[in-house]
């Protein structure tokens, strides 16, 4: 964590902290979602743009946080105190199991293991109704109360999510400056030379991926939280598309980058939703596809080094992951 | 008896459009060594076009071509817009998230342009079921079978006997050798492209008057293509096509286990051939034709 992040960090806190006092509820539920998205999409950043291993999955680690502390809490009545970090633990779990297997694959393989594993988590949730209700879903979940003078609502669900968004935030920012960020970034690099250099990649490709998942279902757990209402349907691939959409558009290369690229899509979906029914009468959020799509490849192909890339090209100075400054420029880049 | 024919004639049938999307992952990859996520996007528009058309009065055989053109097109324009500026430029990486990029975006416009009420196509030629040895053999699923297999016959043709077969396989087989013999690597992409986009919208037409055509359908289909070409190796057309045929029969006859499941299975399947035998499960030159 460089000096500047810490302050970013202080900073960004502090903006949290006071926004209640000056946003309307809706601009809460924004900075709400931005937080859960970009705690989900910081553990891609750092499996994508770090190690450079991709994963189409990250909806059902999401999912598994959410239906795990949700129906703990619902089911068993355990507190919502315990169940959020049972959700997270449980996907950490989980991606430790699956990626051991499937992190032996590469490219385009990995790819279409983790996005199969999404299917099939989604499927199982349909499926096995005595445990998830199936596709009607359940609801009521109870919500965590934070031991504070503030009312309830949309305020103590922004501070208890970005609570955690900020945890994860500093937490990611102190690895990628440290040995384990090195290791990861010369995985991401090469491979054969790490292996050479002595790396078990192997376990490294593992840690990474167990740390985003155990980010995805900790953010999929607060969500539960947060909407107390649980159905398949928002965790299949769309949603792991979405995730991934979010880390290319903020930037691969930074940790901020999770954070840019949630808000920005979170914010631009919201007003699409809102504004669109106008321009297009009758249309509902049906332009998002296109939009995610679209933006999706013209990143890539135009800006693969996303908006952060593209703030810091502008501040004449690289804040980036990566040392190498071919690399940095261009995390997308055969090489 | 009469019940195990059944589940296989389902097979087949579900199978062979499988083998077709399954054929153009193959092509693509080999050509480009791109995996081209959009290629269940292709079949969906082939089965939506013609179900459009078909609806506005147009005589079947001229609705199917002109579905079958508006793919091919879609497939060239992928690659013209989205994979000839990041060839040999991106990772597999960028690749992927380029063709991830383009599914999504067609899918988007499909579902602007057609809504999410799915189409009905009426049978190619209605009547009751053919039976076959007790089996009821439902009249579309011969359509489809035999489209395939004309399919199939005129793609092994182009490979096998034209100039541009012959420079699609010599870019397959080795790149760099293929450009110094006067090979356009790019103009093959192209080809590759639209062809595999041709031969996707095929298997839609003749699916959709079975299964109805709706705007994402392409997910799943591009999906259960790629699993059966992974099963062929991802080298071979004619491991893909088997490999696809196989994943159909395994689904047919895993349907009266549990039908809920079924679309799970594809995927067991998927992590099982690519972690146990990542070259496919066939073995020899089978496999390693190289399209």
């Amino acid at each position: 964590m460089t000096r500047g992040d810490v302050t970013a960090v202080g900073v960004l806190a502090a903006l949290i902290a006071l926004a209640p006092l000056v946003a309307s509820g809706y601009q809460l539920s924004i900075l709400i979602s931005t937080g859960l998205y970009g705690i989900a999409t910081i553990g891609l950043v750092l499996l994508v743009g770090l190690a450079r291993q991709v994963s189409l999955g990250h909806a059902a680690f999401f999912g598994l946080g959410a239906y795990v502390s949700g129906l703990l809490a619902t089911r068993a009545g355990i507190s919502p105190w315990l169940t959020i970090p049972a959700g997270a633990l449980a996907a950490m779990a989980v991606a430790y199991v699956v990626g051991r297997p499937v992190l032996r694959l590469h490219g385009h393989y990995l790819a279409m293991a983790t996005l199969g594993l999404g299917i099939v988590f989604q499927v199982v949730l349909n499926e096995w109704v005595d445990l998830t209700r199936g596709p009607s879903g359940f609801g009521s979940i109870p919500t965590a109360t934070l031991p504070l003078p503030i009312a309830g609502g949309e305020t103590a669900s922004l501070y208890l999510v970005w609570l955690a968004a900020l945890a994860v935030l500093a937490l990611s920012l102190w690895l990628v400056r440290s040995s384990p960020g090195r290791a990861l970034r010369a995985i991401g690099d090469s491979e054969v030379a790490s292996e050479l250099l002595g790396l078990h990649t192997a376990d490294w490709k593992l840690r990474v991926f167990t740390l985003s998942g155990a980010y995805a279902g900790l953010a999929g757990a607060l969500y539960a939280n947060y909407v107390t209402f649980l159905s398949p349907q928002p965790f299949g691939f769309i949603f792991s598309l979405e995730l991934l959409v979010m880390a290319v558009v903020g930037g691969l290369a930074s940790v901020w980058g999770g954070m840019v690229g949630a808000f920005t899509l979170v914010v631009l979906t919201e007003t699409l939703r809102r504004s669109l029914p106008e321009w297009l009468p009758g249309s509902s959020g049906e332009l998002e596809l296109v939009l995610f799509g679209v933006a999706l490849a013209a990143m890539v192909l135009l800006r693969p080094t996303g908006l952060v890339g593209l703030a810091a090209a502008g501040l004449g100075r690289a804040r980036s992951l990566r040392a190498a400054p071919a690399t940095a420029e261009e995390p997308l880049h055969a090489g | 008896m009469s019940d195990l024919l059944q589940y296989a004639a389902t097979g087949i049938a579900l199978g062979s459009i499988y083998a077709l999307v399954a054929l153009g992952f193959v092509t693509v990859f080999a050509v480009t060594g791109a995996i081209n996520f959009a290629q269940g996007e292709f079949v969906m528009l082939g089965a939506m076009i013609a179900a459009q058309l078909v609806h506005a009065g147009m005589p079947l055989p001229l609705a199917a071509v002109l579905a079958v053109a508006g793919a091919a097109l879609a497939g060239a324009a992928l690659h013209e817009l989205g994979l000839r500026p990041a060839l040999g430029r991106l990772s597999p990486l960028g690749l992927i998230m380029i063709t991830i990029g383009a599914a999504t975006a067609i899918r988007g416009m499909a579902l602007i342009a057609w809504g999410t009420d799915p189409f009905t196509v009426p049978a190619f030629t209605p009547g009751p079921s053919l039976d076959l040895a007790g089996a009821a053999v439902n009249r579309q699923t011969v359509w489809i079978v035999a489209t395939t297999a004309i399919v199939l016959a005129l793609v092994w043709f182009l490979f096998q006997r034209t100039t541009t077969g012959r420079a699609l396989r010599a870019c397959a087989a080795d790149l760099v050798a293929a450009r110094l013999v006067g090979v356009d690597p790019r103009r093959m992409g192209l080809v590759s492209l639209t062809l595999s986009g041709a031969v996707g919208a095929i298997g839609g037409v003749v699916l959709a008057p079975i299964t109805f055509a709706s705007y994402d359908m392409g997910l799943m289909l591009g999906l259960k293509g790629f699993v059966g070409a992974v099963i062929g190796g991802l080298a071979s057309a004619p491991g893909a096509v088997a490999g696809g045929l196989l994943l159909g029969l395994l689904e047919a006859f895993a349907t009266p286990i549990s039908s809920g499941y079924k679309d799970a299975l594809a995927f067991v399947v998927l992590i099982a051939v690519m972690l146990l035998r990542p070259g496919g499960i066939f073995r020899g030159s089978f496999a390693r034709g190289r399209i």
